[in-house]
């Protein structure tokens, strides 16, 4: 078995998950971790699969969905590693009025901490006038909460966002 | 004393609803101290129910004092639970003895009122929050056949969305 990220755009439309789906599964691949969802007018789906045969059949059992939909397509192979990643300890969620440099100024000041993001969720909503900026973070701050509390704190202030910083931890009962 | 095998999903078992206790006796007394060694032999080691070690029945246990301290009701034997009340929602990830390796993000109240039995069948309440809480509702869901996998949400819906609103026309 070997591993590749698959990467597909296209416009939003009902059958896309379906249809690259089915094509992944007559070309003998199973999927892996999976991210499936609209952004904008656009449906994306980056998801890791396992492969048995060549890369160049996956392609062509994805190609008439690709041509039906319309779909963007990119595969990329990577090496079959085991995840030994930390899972995620520190949930950091930022509204505010929408501006640019948000994204930019929290997770520059996580970067400086140390912190690695596993999962960043955001959206623009809210009514044209009245733009708001929603954003939801995981990741691992391996210096525990509180440092992520005080990096986060002063953007507060210097971008008018509001921050929030909880824990996450895992309770196995 | 003995450490009982514990089901992993998928298991059939584990969706089976538990039959309420009727009898009180020596013989529950020596179910309910393996099934509280098998708690604490556990990766939690916090909560476990009956029917994780394939014993259909509706008794519960929790001890969160490895994760609390003494900032808590310790021991707790739970027989044929209901819950009174409960208010508040928390989000909180979660893990289980008979889901190894998986954990998840679920919605459960922070504060229940829960009635039960005790080992010799004196009724019992206890006032539970957070932590503690969290965990009682989680085992007593085994009792009804339910897994932490049934009550999984996004991690979007931690925050409540209104986007898209359309009145109805």
């Amino acid at each position: 078995m070997s591993q590749a990220l698959l990467t597909v755009i296209g416009e939003d439309r009902p059958g896309i998950v379906a249809a690259v789906t089915q094509a992944l599964f007559t070309a003998d691949c199973s999927i892996g971790d999976a991210s499936m969802m609209r952004l904008g007018g656009y449906f994306t789906i980056m998801q890791v699969i396992d492969y048995s045969r060549d890369l160049g059949s996956v392609e062509m059992a994805l190609d008439p969905a690709i041509k039906r939909l319309n779909l963007r397509v990119h595969l990329d192979p990577i090496p079959s590693v085991a995840v030994t990643a930390a899972l995620p300890n520190t949930r950091v969620t930022v509204y505010g009025a929408d501006h640019p440099g948000i994204v930019a100024g929290v997770t520059g000041a996580l970067a400086a901490i140390g912190f690695n993001v596993i999962d960043l969720e955001s959206e623009s909503s809210g009514s044209a006038e009245r733009p708001l900026y929603v954003m939801v973070i995981q990741g691992y701050a391996p210096d525990g909460i509180e440092s992520v509390r005080q990096a986060v704190l002063p953007l507060r202030e210097k971008e008018g966002i509001e921050v929030g910083v909880h824990p996450l931890e895992a309770a196995v009962f | 004393m003995a450490v009982l095998p514990i089901l992993t999903y998928p298991d059939a078992r584990l969706q089976r609803k538990a039959e309420a206790v009727q009898v009180f006796d020596d013989a529950l007394q020596q179910f309910v101290r393996d099934l509280t060694e098998t708690m604490y032999a556990g990766p939690g080691g916090v909560g476990i129910a009956a029917p994780q070690v394939d014993r259909p029945q509706r008794i519960v246990i929790v001890d969160v004092r490895p994760k609390l301290g003494d900032n808590c009701h310790g021991l707790m034997v739970l027989i044929n639970p209901e819950l009174l009340a409960w208010e508040g929602m928390a989000v909180g990830r979660e893990g289980c003895m008979s889901v190894p390796d998986f954990t998840g993000n679920v919605i459960r109240a922070e504060r229940i009122q829960v009635q039960a039995q005790d080992v010799l069948g004196r009724e019992r309440s206890y006032e539970c929050e957070g932590f503690e809480a969290r965990a009682v509702q989680h085992e007593m869901d085994h009792l009804d056949g339910f897994l932490f996998l049934d009550r999984l949400v996004s991690r979007k819906t931690d925050l409540f969305r209104r986007k898209n609103y359309q009145k109805s026309r």
